[in-house]
């Protein structure tokens, strides 16, 4: 009876602790539009963040296959949607065709990945997959003079590093998310908009995650990261585990791509360079490999906190302080980072929030 | 005959370069029985089990499962089977629960997708609390149900190896091979132990044991095999195989042998 009522208890403080964190991510964006729409933009960028931590925790965290290439799937997802709905080709598919379209080539590209490092490990695995992304990279930044040997034309598909410019917004069913929106006299501008589309996707990507890590295949990646022969000789067919954690990984980036282009207006192949990797790696490590709510807190902490930086260690808290600016800003903007983070990897070692001793 | 058999090798051979790791070797296990796998280090024991479990192809011979040809390409195969095992040094999946361990068993008999996981399918949500029901099972029988919810690194010894048994049988195996169970435990463990696999093969699941603890493999084995540099020196019953002098001269050397005459 006591264990019953203290179980309904719990549920009930649940529902309550749920119902004031909705309240907190609904205002937030309007919170944040009052100190400027520059902090409306961080905010959505750390929902993508959070999306891509939890794309590739599916991968690192859960099936233990160390990604250092995963912006390349975020880079495929970004260019499907401004190469098909841009002034580039002049096509404007509707959003419901490319994001889709986005996480399935995205995925598609994961199995490309996958298949040949099937029996790599470790640093091994690394190694490729650092190539990947940057072979990834340097095709978008190549890819503005393709020629073929039938013919003496080239073909200009990425705009190489001058990116593609022009990209349609979110625009739902002839809603154009850019106009922004006037709800009875409450101003909803564009950027805030996006962080409610952004916050539906992120939200739908942690149930997804979360209900895969728990599932049968959940359980298949987790033994495959725990011991592999171990994993085989329970029956599990390893080759086929490893790929879907690969496409899975893959899609969610993907589809954060996708909105990235459609917030933006612009990709660049910049955008997707190996710091991007090892900054959503760190994302992982830091927030607790393998833990969905530390992934998510790692994605949060490290895509707020180089702009608060930026804000808080200005010019003028120099001079305040000490009557003159010591170090230039941006260094010690990276400065205070990096030390955020070596603090962290030495007293948590196992991220900020790692999965509890006792389910 | 050899329906009550459920496991034969008929003169199977493996060779690594020139050196000839089994040779010539010969068995037959039959139904719901404990079988010994015995000989002194590098005799071949492991070689026997890995090549049985996919690990290695076999250069000559064959191997008899279950009435069919056992033909197995991967090791992932062996659990399809009906082949379950447990490993000498324990590897089990440390950060995942003691229950998970054991789910993670069921992995080979069930079929869900991630399709099904996502959208949380009524088949897939029946087929999970199937396989939530038969680990709690298996962690009763093996005595470990307080422990279903802490992660398996935490265990003790005996338990995690005790856990390892419970991860295979959940695969539904029809034989299950035990290496080295016994390595590493104290006299309390080991007959614990002892009751486990007696209650395994008299609950119908065939258990082959590859061992070193002699008086483990003596008391409760039914039928032995006796592996010496790869070739099978002795078989029969654990009476059998003690008296017999090729056995002895195996393990405790010829020369030994000559002082006691």
């Amino acid at each position: 009876m006591a264990g019953m009522t203290g179980m309904l208890q719990t549920r009930r403080n649940q529902m309550i602790a749920l119902a004031v964190l909705g309240v907190l991510l609904f205002i937030l964006p309007f919170a944040a539009g009052a100190l400027g729409q520059a902090w409306v933009r961080i905010l959505n960028m750390t929902l993508l963040y959070v999306m891509l931590a939890l794309g590739l925790n599916v991968v690192v965290g859960v099936a233990g296959l160390l990604d250092l290439g995963y912006v390349a799937f975020y880079a495929v997802g970004a260019y499907t949607w401004s190469l098909l709905a841009s002034a580039h080709f002049d096509l404007h598919y509707p959003f419901w065709i490319l994001l889709p379209l986005g996480a399935f080539l995205a995925a598609l590209a994961g199995l490309l990945l996958g298949t040949p490092v099937l029996k790599l490990r470790g640093d091994y695995l690394a190694i490729v997959t650092l190539g990947f992304g940057e072979i990834v990279r340097i095709l978008m930044n190549n890819f503005d003079k393709v020629g073929l040997p039938w013919s003496d034309e080239s073909y200009n598909v990425t705009n190489g590093p001058r990116g593609i410019t022009g990209i349609d917004g979110l625009n739902f069913f002839g809603f154009k998310i850019s106009k922004g929106l006037d709800l009875f006299g409450l101003q909803i501008t564009s950027l805030q908009l996006y962080y409610f589309v952004f916050l539906a996707f992120a939200i739908l990507s942690i149930i997804g995650v979360s209900r895969l890590q728990h599932s049968r295949i959940g359980r298949a990646w987790q033994a495959l990261r725990e011991d592999e022969i171990a994993a085989k000789a329970m029956g599990i067919n390893t080759r086929n585990v490893k790929l879907a954690a690969f496409a899975f990984g893959a899609l969610t980036g993907g589809l954060a791509g996708g909105l990235f282009a459609s917030m933006q207006g612009f990709v660049s192949p910049e955008s997707f360079g190996l710091l991007e990797s090892i900054m959503i790696l760190a994302m992982v490590v830091l927030g607790g490999m393998g833990h969905i709510p530390g992934v998510i807190l790692g994605a949060v902490l490290l895509s707020a906190m180089p702009e608060v930086i930026r804000y808080a260690a200005d010019e003028n808290m120099q001079q305040k302080i000490f009557g003159l600016v010591l170090i230039a800003p941006e260094v010690l903007r990276n400065l205070i980072f990096s030390l955020a983070m070596i603090l962290i990897m030495l007293f948590k070692p196992a991220g900020l929030w790692p999965s509890p001793e006792k389910k | 005959m050899m329906t009550d058999m459920l496991f034969t090798a008929e003169n199977v051979t493996k060779r690594f370069g020139g050196v000839t790791a089994l040779d010539n070797v010969s068995m037959e296990i039959p139904r719901a029985s404990i079988f010994g796998l015995i000989g002194p280090n590098g005799a071949g024991k492991t070689t026997f089990f890995n090549t049985l479990t996919g690990l290695y192809q076999v250069d000559e011979g064959k191997f008899t499962f279950d009435g069919k040809p056992l033909n197995v390409k991967a090791p992932h195969e062996v659990a399809e089977v009906g082949i379950a095992r447990t490993f000498q040094n324990i590897r089990l999946f440390g950060e995942m629960s003691v229950l998970e361990n054991v789910m993670v068993g069921r992995h080979v008999r069930t079929k869900a997708g991630a399709f099904g996981a996502i959208f949380q399918t009524p088949s897939t949500r029946r087929e999970e609390a199937a396989i939530t029901q038969r680990a709690h099972e298996l962690l009763d029988y093996i005595g470990l149900s307080k422990r279903a919810g802490d992660k398996s690194r935490t265990l003790a010894y005996g338990e995690q190896r005790r856990l390892e048994i419970a991860r295979a049988l959940a695969t539904d195996p029809k034989m299950i091979a035990l290496d080295e169970p016994a390595a590493g435990m104290n006299a309390t463990e080991t007959i614990a132990l002892r009751e486990l696999i007696e209650r395994i093969a008299r609950d119908g699941t065939t258990v082959m044991l590859i061992e070193h603890d002699m008086r483990l493999v003596m008391k409760v084995c039914h039928h032995l095999a006796v592996l010496d540099y790869g070739r099978k020196i002795a078989g029969g019953t654990p009476s059998e195989v003690q008296r017999d002098p090729a056995v002895i001269k195996a393990y405790l050397g010829g020369a030994h042998t000559e002082v006691t005459k």
